[in-house]
């Protein structure tokens, strides 16, 4: 019921919106809540557990009872509170957790068997048969999981991530806030003020109270017109603080669209719905408030039943009386506010009824002393409240009860760091453990400081302990005067008595679920949460643990710090997924590295594959070829008779440079490369320290202190970071230096019979097989631009690597096609490079897999004894060279079946196919156009003295199973003759 | 007392009052013939099995703080046996056998639901991968099966199809694995330890373990001094700090892993996916919650939380591979710590002193190792001899280089397993 | 969480790479035992530590950082070069 002249916060515009389908009209301001609430609408949704008729608890994102779903399709937003969602014109929110509706709901039966549904009771059975719990019980117990519906589309808005910096952050702008950001703005400070609601002023814009002899409604409009007039001080609403990480780093999560209708497709649109900021800040002050909790007795969970304050708060701020014969059950006098307010604006209260039988009396409305709610009447509405004193049980007829049990500071970051807060036991409650999160001061109700007048001297005094450690100078003003109430309860957690008390409204937990799991020796507290699923409701037990901790306390005769508390951990509000992960979606997840060939390449229709980051080709197809082995099968031959060109530019290039660069190779590699002469290029294995293979490559002396590494494409970075470990770490004092040049270089092999020939037709000084001859390297020229050739092969052809500044790969590559293919040959991609180098016995990392030694490959001789290096000790480990281990062998088939495959394992012919008689596995196979089968790389036990036995291949995941012939791991020119030219 | 259907409905029908405590709270005794270091998961099985299948009754399970609250009470549930390297293929195996029949032997519902795990594969390197992996499992006797796109499809229509930046080729799908209610895990094997004759100690802080002439007298607790024949540490997450008091030094670096969970949506995951290409395993509970979890922080901790840029990370992993749970919300963010050894698998073993075991160094995988670790720990302590599963967990294989398990290939740096 | 590098200044934790605890190489010729207990074993404590952090994305600088593995708190960040890890050369 709206009354008119009433909320600060509404306008006079109205705003359309429906809610379960039904057409209905609020204000401007209004959130969903308090517009329902305008229109006398309390039963919102359905409870998790018993789906008990839910009404409006709250006023704030606390809310564990009116949840709703909003939009449909890819934007289908479910568990939406309906207390901090800004109505907007349009809105369509819908109750959630029910069928076939909030008002009638099926699910409701679960209430009549409410007995047999006690705490922990699916863990006392649904286990006979077994076979049935997968069959019948679980998908029973999953069709009522969870409570609003995700669309099972992809998410179509935008969320956006962002970081943000500051001297002081200030969370919360109620007057302990505001006053901090005040007082540090006013000196200079880089302030940020962060604030979850629409509005700034947190308790001020609920309240009828006066700063300074002013309401304070105009105290706080003067308050941030000056804020906002520092430039040194930042103010965000709709931004709550999410949680508290180390070093004074903050996440927050800014609702940036949530106000507002969707305009077509966001997607297009530059607002994102959320923002997540991480924030680095030097100091932060906490003001975080304070959140009532409710009292437990039986049938507390009506709806109707609301805090005393969020009343209030409808009341003071919206203008809407959620009742029109009110009641207030409380145990402290901060509630009685809300009688004050209700009668003041003219709506009528039955009566007050205050546990304390000292509770201070009132001229503006009866007051019940030493009384208490002990049960409640109504289905989907409260209609009457039961209340029990000295003059026994009466009923008293009303339509919205708002209750109190105290407040709880909400001291929920102060523990994301694992610090216990401090029970306070004048306020029965917990309060901040004052050095729970270094940088961080909590002040104001969040500290226990629950006056205007003391959030607001806090709120100063902690501002002024900040700039006093960032040597600023705090500007002259006094504290404004405020009320200065001292806060009188007295403990009530629950009204003993018959039937269920509700604790954690969402998840039905009842203080006999408590009582409950104590009996079964569930008696720590986090047995008591696990056991009976308090507090794990999206809530998180801020409205609940408090009094289920005295409940426990009570019932296993502890005191309530002795019984001890669970954690609050982040996030302080539920982030959605999409604004932590924006930017990963679709291509965002990781960034995208092309060659300079990829234009060229996709010109020639090339099928990309991903190598890491990178792309690149895969094969090419031509006219007439229907499937990729064609395409391969033709590049392989022509590499092989003519000429073929790859980009390898993905490999990792290191420039290496320093009078010491020499030793540090020796030191990197497992073989020599301080006796290699300039000019010259030679392969290298590197071991990690543990004694295993890192990595294998290439590297060229292109000086006497200059050098340039060659890495495989898969651990460029992690041997870039290897070296300047080795370099910095353990031979600091050796002069050399390292930098990356993978990026600098576009390098292209041209490998085959005709590779010289196609290399003199560019190259501005015509080569030989004596000037450059295999494994040579040096500068050239190329129409005048200056490059580097390197003569290599991963093909066993007579290859060379040209490498040119990238900003003229395009071309480069573009002409060297172009002359490949006159002389016969043309592109070739990664499975033609695959081929080749499987039937040369090369290896990648696919053999390299980090499991393997040089032992294994059958490069002990690459492993120095005249020096030390990396891994030289611990690669001599018996178990190392142990030489039952694994070895690298080729394949192949001599069976019927001639297919090998990558992942098969390799058993002796006689051995049943079992783990235990497991012999090896194939790490790399391929169709071999050179010998007409296909060919395989693998490592067996023992497999070097095994050449020319037959092993049985079982691919149970593919359906191969054959006969093959262990065979050395090189099967083309295993003299190298072609290579040598 | 059993647990069953009809005395739900007995119980339910007399107001719940006839529930006894499901474990004692005893006084410990002055001695033990054997006394377990740690009540989380492996230490509460390894009580129950040594009641249970060897008789060794007189045991006393030692807790610092509440039964079940280590690593057990904090991970993402997941039960699998998709190993690859000999010596973890035959445990998990043993592991999911064990979980097979786990409630009808503890009387526990721990709700082992066999939902199936589908770890996707992105390109033909992570297929080859997957390949041999699957036919490890194949030749262990468990279950595999490779999946195209389609098949995923079929399955999980909700992820990343159209527009991936690490398209979704494939799976790897093992049906028998699955998820469990992790408390209820450590309840059913307290309850079961307990009831025959167990003590479970809580509140009860190890303060150093006593020995004499090589050989373990027994501990020194908070709450006196327990003499015990055998000693056996199962204190994951503190592996290191209890080793110590032994004076042993262990080949494990300690490293905070997080774990997260969504506000609960109506079913929408029905398997486990994992996604390799980035780091991700995710599945739904039977509440609705999301649970998921992907990397360590990668630095040594033993606080129990983490920081944003792997939450951050955890969460770009979800939109970009199950883009359909953005829309979900992060409710709640913990961590546990890690014993990380330096091939990524754990030990199972006699320490270097006489009447002393080691459990410890489950990395990322010590759930689903509950009951196996439990039923092997049992074993070696009643009979001084490994378990035949279990057999390759020894802790000398960093030394020597022999029967190294290093399914990652990342080698000897803790914190990349 | 954050590093203050000693040539960048303050940074956040995503610009870094953890290695893990900050030991000495053995000497050339040390045995078995001194590298099983360099490459495998670990004081682990919780408490005081110290680690190579890698500047990875900023300056480069391989990092000694000492923190208190049970706080989180950092107390001491200097470039690794000048720890005296190498062993002898």
């Amino acid at each position: 019921m709206r009354i008119a002249g009433k909320g600060l916060a509404t306008g006079s515009k109205t705003v359309n919106f429906t809610f379960n389908g039904r057409h209905l009209m609020g204000l401007e301001g209004d959130t969903l809540a308090s517009a329902l609430l305008a229109n006398d609408i309390h039963l919102v949704g359905r409870s998790f557990k018993y789906h008990r008729p839910r009404g409006i608890l709250t006023a704030g994102s606390e809310e564990p009872n009116a949840l709703v779903t909003l939009g449909t399709g890819a934007v289908q937003d479910p568990n939406i509170r309906a207390t901090t969602q800004e109505l907007y014109e349009g809105l369509e929110a819908r109750s959630q957790n029910c069928w076939p509706g909030v008002e009638f709901d099926i699910g409701a039966v679960n209430n009549l068997m409410a007995p047999f549904l006690s705490a922990g009771f699916y863990y006392k059975t649904f286990m006979w048969p077994a076979a049935f719990w997968e069959k019948l019980y679980e998908p029973l117990i999953r069709r009522a999981a969870g409570l609003g519906a995700l669309s099972g589309e992809t998410d179509t808005d935008s969320y956006e991530k962002a970081f943000a910096f500051c001297d002081l952050l200030v969370v919360g702008s109620g007057p302990a806030g505001l006053m901090a950001a005040l007082t540090a703005g006013r000196a200079g400070a880089d302030v940020l003020l962060l604030e979850e609601d629409r509005d700034l002023g947190g308790r001020l814009l609920v309240e009828q109270e006066e700063i300074d002899g002013k309401p304070a409604a105009t105290w706080l409009a003067e308050a941030v017109a000056e804020l906002r007039s520092l430039e040194n001080v930042r103010l965000m609403t709709r931004t709550a603080v999410t949680g508290a990480y180390d070093q004074g780093t903050y996440g927050a999560l800014e609702r940036v669209g949530h106000h507002e209708r969707r305009h077509h497709s966001l997607k297009g649109s530059h607002r994102p719905r959320e923002c997540f900021w991480r924030i680095a800040a030097k100091h932060c002050i906490l003001a975080a408030g304070a959140i009532e909790r409710p009292v437990a007795f039986r049938n507390n969970d009506r709806p109707g039943v609301m805090m005393a304050s969020a009343v209030r708060a409808y009341l003071n701020r919206w203008g809407v009386a959620p009742g029109e014969r009110m009641t207030l059950f409380a145990n402290n006098d901060d509630a009685h506010r809300t009688a004050r307010d209700l009668v003041k604006a003219g709506v009528h209260l039955a009566a007050v009824i205050d546990s304390r039988h000292d509770a201070p009396e009132s001229d503006l409305y009866p007051v019940m002393r030493g009384a208490q709610v002990c049960n409640t009447a109504g289905g989907k509405r409260l209609e009457s409240v039961t209340v029990r004193s000295v003059r026994g049980e009466e009923r008293i007829q009303t339509d919205c009860l708002a209750m109190s049990g105290g407040w709880n500071p909400s001291v929920h970051l102060t523990c994301h760091l694992n610090a216990r807060p401090v029970w306070r036991r004048d306020l029965l409650a917990f309060v901040p453990r004052p050095d729970a999160v270094p940088g961080l001061r909590a002040v104001g109700a969040c500290n226990g400081t629950f006056s205007t007048q003391g959030a607001l001297s806090e709120g100063a005094a902690a501002a002024e302990a900040v700039l006093d450690s960032l040597r600023l100078q705090p500007a002259q003003g006094a504290i404004p005067v405020a009320e200065d109430a001292a806060y009188e309860i007295a403990a009530l957690w629950a009204v003993p008595g018959k039937g269920r008390a509700w604790l954690d409204f969402q998840n039905d937990v009842t203080v006999k679920d408590v009582t409950q799991a104590a009996s079964e020796n569930f008696r720590s507290v986090e047995h008591m949460k696990r056991y009976t699923t308090q507090g794990m409701a999206t809530d998180q037990g801020k409205n609940s643990n408090v009094a289920a901790l005295a409940v426990l306390a009570d019932v296993t005769g502890r005191s309530i710090p002795d019984t001890g508390t669970t954690t609050f951990r982040p996030p302080f509000v539920p982030v959605s997924i999409g604004a932590m992960g924006a930017g990963a979606t679709d291509q965002g997840f990781k960034p995208q590295r092309f060659l300079t060939s990829h234009g060229a390449s996709e010109e020639r229709g090339a099928s990309q594959l991903e190598v890491g980051l990178w792309y690149r080709a895969a094969y090419f197809p031509k006219p007439g070829e229907t499937n990729w082995r064609q395409s391969c099968d033709r590049e392989v031959m022509a590499v092989r008779k003519a000429v073929g060109v790859c980009d390898v530019s993905t490999l990792g290039k290191i420039d290496i440079q320093g009078t010491d660069a020499a030793r540090l190779l020796d030191f990197v590699y497992t073989n020599t490369f301080s006796t290699l002469k300039i000019g010259r290029v030679r392969y290298g294995l590197m071991l990690r320290e543990d004694g295993f293979v890192m990595d294998d490559g290439t590297c060229a002396r292109l000086g006497e202190s200059h050098y340039v590494m060659t890495t495989t494409t898969a651990a460029a970075g992690e041997v870039m970071a290897h070296l300047e470990f080795v370099a910095q770490v353990l031979r600091p004092e050796w002069d050399v230096r390292f930098t990356s040049v993978t990026e600098h270089w576009a390098q292209f092999a041209v490998a085959g019979p005709k590779s010289r020939e196609l290399l003199n037709s560019l190259l501005d000084q015509p080569i030989d097989n004596d000037n450059w001859p295999f494994m040579a390297c040096g500068e050239v020229s190329v129409l005048g631009v200056k490059g580097r050739l390197f003569r290599i092969s991963f093909s066993g052809e007579e290859a060379y690597e040209l490498a040119l500044p990238a900003g003229y790969g395009d071309s480069l590559y573009r002409s060297l096609l172009a002359r490949a293919e006159a002389l016969g040959g043309g592109a070739y991609g990664m499975e033609a490079l695959n081929v080749l180098r499987i039937e040369k016995g090369f290896i990648t990392h696919a053999e390299i897999n980090g499991t393997v030694t040089a032992h294994d490959l059958g490069m002990a001789g690459l492993l120095s004894k005249k020096k030390d290096f990396i891994g030289k000790a611990m690669a001599h480990r018996p178990g190392l060279i142990d030489a039952d281990r694994m070895q690298m062998i080729g394949l192949r088939p001599i069976g019927a079946v001639k297919e090998l495959s990558a992942g098969a394992h390799l058993f002796s012919p006689e051995d049943p196919v079992e783990r235990v008689h497991d012999q090896g596995y194939v790490t790399s196979a391929g169709f071999s156009p050179v010998y007409g089968h296909m060919i395989a790389l693998g490592f067996l036990k023992r497999g070097a003295a095994r050449i020319g036995e037959r092993v049985r291949l079982v691919d149970h995941m593919r359906g191969i199973d054959t006969l093959c012939e262990v065979v050395k791991p090189v099967f083309y020119d295993p003299e190298g003759e072609r290579t040598r030219g | 007392m059993r647990f069953s259907g009809w005395r739900v409905l007995k119980e339910g029908l007399t107001g719940n009052k006839g529930w006894g405590p499901q474990w004692r709270d005893p006084e410990p005794k002055r001695d033990y013939d054997v006394v377990i270091i740690g009540g989380g998961g492996h230490g509460l099985a390894t009580a129950y099995y040594l009641a249970a299948e060897h008789g060794i009754t007189n045991v006393a399970v030692l807790e610092k703080g509440y039964l079940g609250g280590g690593n057990v009470g904090r991970n993402t549930t997941i039960v699998r046996a998709n190993y690859y390297l000999p010596g973890n293929s035959e445990f998990y195996s043993h592991s999911l056998r064990l979980w097979e029949g786990l409630e009808q032997e503890l009387n526990y519902n721990a709700m082992m639901s066999q939902r199936g795990i589908l770890n996707l594969y992105h390109n033909d390197g992570q297929r080859d991968a997957a390949v041999r992996r699957g036919n490890s499992i194949i030749n262990q006797g468990d279950d595999a099966e490779l999946l195209n796109r389609d098949q995923v499809r079929a399955l999980a229509p909700y992820l990343n199809f159209d527009n991936n930046r690490f398209p979704i080729m494939g799976a790897l799908m093992q049906r028998r694995a699955g998820t469990a209610r992790h408390d209820a895990v450590a309840w059913g094997f307290a309850r079961g330890a307990d009831m025959r004759g167990v003590d479970l100690i809580q509140n009860c802080e190890v303060t150093g373990i006593d020995v004499e002439a090589g050989k373990v007298t027994g501990v020194q607790t908070s709450r006196g001094v327990i003499r015990a024949k055998k000693v056996a540490l199962a204190a994951a997450g503190r592996s290191g700090q209890v080793a110590a008091m032994a004076g042993l030094t262990l080949p494990i670096e300690s490293h905070v892993l997080q774990a997260f969970v969504s506000e609960g949506v109506k079913p929408l995951i029905d398997q486990v996916i994992t996604f390799a290409e980035g780091h991700l395993y995710i599945s739904q509970s039977d509440k609705g919650g999301l649970v998921f979890g992907s990397y360590l922080d990668f630095y040594s901790s033993y606080a129990a939380r983490g920081n944003l840029p792997m939450v951050e990370h955890t969460m770009e992993n979800c939109v970009a591979m199950v883009p359909a749970v953005s829309k979900a919300r992060l409710l709640r963010s913990w961590g546990g710590i890690m014993d990380m050894t330096p091939d990524g698998s754990p030990i199972i073993d006699h320490a270097p002193i006489d009447g002393l075991y080691l459990n410890c160094g489950w990395c990322y995988g010590g759930f689903k190792a509950t009951p196996g670790s439990g039923n092997a720990y049992a074993h070696l302590i009643a009979t001084d001899r490994p378990h035949g599963a279990a057999a390759w967990f020894k802790l000398d294989r960093f030394r020597s280089g022999y029967g190294l398990m290093d399914e990652e290939g990342t080698g000897a740096q803790h914190n990349l397993h | 969480m954050r590093i203050a590098c000693p040539i960048c200044g303050e940074r956040d934790r995503r610009e870094f790479y953890v290695k893990g605890a900050a030991l000495e190489r053995p000497v050339e010729g040390a045995g078995l035992e001194a590298w099983h207990a360099h490459v495998n074993l670990r004081a682990n404590p919780a408490g005081v530590i110290a680690e190579l952090w890698y500047h990875e994305m900023g300056c480069g600088s391989w990092l000694t950082v000492t923190r208190n593995t049970a706080t989180h708190e950092v107390l001491k960040v200097e470039l690794a070069s000048e720890s005296g890890l190498g062993g002898a050369a």
